[in-house]
């Protein structure tokens, strides 16, 4: 076989490539869509070790090695966007990650089908509004006149300016997450409840073991597997944090927490039109967040594999 | 044989519906309570009376938000973009799809590489930027629906999805003579009827939703999409846009109850379509993490 392959390797390639010719046609858009806004953007990167200037184009600006990298590093608020970035991130994996696993065990004990349904299809919609609409939301119930001061006024407590205290942001915004992504989330669990053998059920009723019992025992070892899994791959998504809806409801008076790495590129970057600086940041953002997404899914991959057996 | 429950039980069963009802009550009251205040009258708003049911019942923020100059062109803007959109990347998404789906594909494994490595490795948005602006697409529609016209995340669970159609079919199609792109044409578009109702129904919404996209790209206020103009209301960052509302002769009063009549309008359609496609959703999400 291997003799045969060598010696006509340039007429099997030939046979290939005529055979899957219609295929190539169909590839060719898609393909050159790659080319062009993928690898094209990452060809841009270029301009981070550039003083970049739109006037004189990418092949004629200044080259600056590291300068820009250097910048941002030394940068005294360097570390405070890593801070924000990771502690926000860490909010959201200590509430927004649990609720989901927490909302499917519950919605497995449902056993009236119709309720069941009606609470999956009321917990889903949500992710299905756009941040705008949420941050819409968030903005006038908690504004001077909303709903919430509204309430404090009531029960005689001083009114608060939630979105310009810096120490208000994360909880609003990992409340408003909850809110969004919690039954969204669910979904996967769900889905991995089902597959649980239902014998085990049945043996642990008749050894006597209440529901809460059957939950603990039999349900979460079940998906166990199914959440250690999610729980690597949000961890690897840690340094690539959403946000729209940073953007939306942050200001200048609550940066201190506010402030992440993508926020600071947007602003510094595309905002203030200091392409070359923000380019950098974003390739020190994007290579640690590609090391951390590798290592995770690696990870990932072997709890999973450990699983089966 | 139904065994009657322990006290232990059927506390737990209560506490179960009790906290789902709640995540229920959680879930629908926001979208409730934005319904109630734009219907509500504006007085009774501003000092705090609507909380539960409306009060009175007029219809004068939607009146005003529809008399808005941008409003109605954004909308129409919106459907635009979402429409256009998502059919292109439905096209897209099928054509990069079904090649890799194909086991004779000649450098399938190569391209597969070269695509996926684009889910890890994110350029950043400057570099998305400086190609937009290269192509000369900046305030055009063009940048709405060609730089995201391909998920590669979607992309997979169409592959997949391709990938169980029966060999059979492929080869009897063969025998009579079809080429890979009447075959896709003809057997495949058919029968993943399911799959590109899921695909189209993510992707529109993604579109209907965006907002970061148009915020980078326009410029020029007709072409704005709703959220953007949405935005610029409800959170006032244009005073010009909230402004030009003083169609009632008392626009402070109301100013709470256009802001949630213009979230609500946005959200209308969602609302009314969900019920019925929400199933599509689910079953994008289980082929997806199943065979991801």
């Amino acid at each position: 076989m291997k003799a045969i392959g060598k010696k006509s390797g340039k007429k099997a390639f030939l046979k290939n490539v005529k055979r899957s010719r219609w295929l190539y046609l169909m590839f060719a858009l898609p393909f050159l869509y790659f080319i062009v806004f993928k690898y094209g953007a990452m060809a841009w990167l270029v301009i981070a070790f550039e003083d970049f200037n739109a006037f004189k184009g990418v092949f004629h600006s200044k080259l600056v090695g590291l300068k820009w990298f250097k910048t941002f590093i030394s940068d005294p608020y360097f570390w405070n966007i890593v801070k924000n970035t990771i502690v926000l991130n860490l909010w959201n994996i200590v509430i927004c990650f649990p609720a989901p696993i927490l909302l499917a065990l519950l919605v497995n004990e449902v056993k009236n089908k119709a309720f069941k349904k009606f609470t999956q299809t009321v917990s889903y919609l949500p992710y299905f509004l756009s941040t705008v609409v949420v941050c819409g939301f968030i903005t006038n119930i908690v504004a001077s006149d909303g709903l919430i001061n509204q309430i404090l006024k009531t029960v005689g407590m001083e009114p608060v300016t939630f979105l310009m205290e810096p120490q208000w942001f994360r909880p609003i915004y990992v409340i408003s997450e909850l809110w969004q992504g919690c039954g969204w989330g669910s979904i996967i669990y769900l889905a991995a409840l089902a597959g649980v053998d239902q014998q085990l059920y049945e043996a642990a009723s008749i050894d006597g073991a209440s529901k809460l019992q059957q939950l603990i025992h039999i349900s979460l070892p079940g998906i166990v597997s199914v959440i250690s899994v999610q729980f690597l791959l949000t961890v690897g998504r840690i340094l690539s944090i959403g946000y729209e809806k940073i953007i939306l409801l942050y200001n200048g008076s609550t940066y201190k927490t506010a402030d992440v790495i993508s926020t600071y590129v947007y602003r510094r970057g595309l905002i203030e039109a200091n392409y070359s600086y923000g380019a950098a940041v974003s390739i020190f953002q994007s290579v640690i967040a590609l090391f951390l997404v590798v290592m995770a899914n690696k990870a990932a991959k072997k709890v999973g594999q450990t699983s089966l057996w | 044989m139904k065994r009657k429950l322990s006290t232990g039980d059927r506390i737990f069963t209560i506490a179960v519906t009790i906290i789902l009802v709640l995540v229920c009550l959680c879930v629908v009251y926001p979208i409730y309570y934005m319904l109630i205040v734009s219907i509500s009258d504006g007085y009774a708003v501003t000092r705090g009376e609507v909380n539960l049911i409306p009060k009175g019942c007029n219809l004068a923020a939607y009146k005003a938000i529809l008399s808005n100059k941008y409003v109605p062109n954004s909308y129409k803007n919106t459907i635009i973009y979402t429409v256009s959109g998502t059919l292109v990347n439905l096209v897209m998404t099928g054509l990069c799809a079904y090649p890799l789906s194909r086991k004779h594909f000649f450098g399938r494994r190569i391209f597969n590489a070269v695509i996926v490595f684009t889910m890890f490795f994110d350029a950043g948005i400057i570099s998305q930027y400086m190609v937009v602006d290269s192509l000369h697409m900046r305030n055009t529609i063009w940048a709405l629906i060609i730089p995201g016209s391909i998920s590669v995340w979607y992309m997979m669970i169409m592959r997949t999805f391709f990938e169980d159609i029966p060999e059979d079919l492929f080869e009897s199609a063969r025998l009579d003579g079809a080429n890979d792109l009447t075959i896709f044409v003809k057997v495949v578009v058919p029968l993943s009827k399911a799959v590109t109702a899921t695909m189209l129904l993510f992707y529109a919404v993604g579109h209907w939703n965006a907002f970061l996209t148009p915020l980078i790209y326009l410029d020029d206020r007709n072409k704005l999409p709703m959220q953007l103009i949405l935005r610029n209301i409800v959170m006032g960052a244009d005073a010009s846009i909230s402004g030009s509302m003083s169609i009632s002769s008392d626009v402070a009063t109301m100013s709470m109850n256009i802001k949630y009549a213009a979230i609500f309008i946005t959200i209308l359609p969602i609302l009314l379509v969900y019920p019925f496609v929400q199933k599509y959703f689910v079953k994008g999400v289980m082929v997806g993490s199943v065979k991801g």
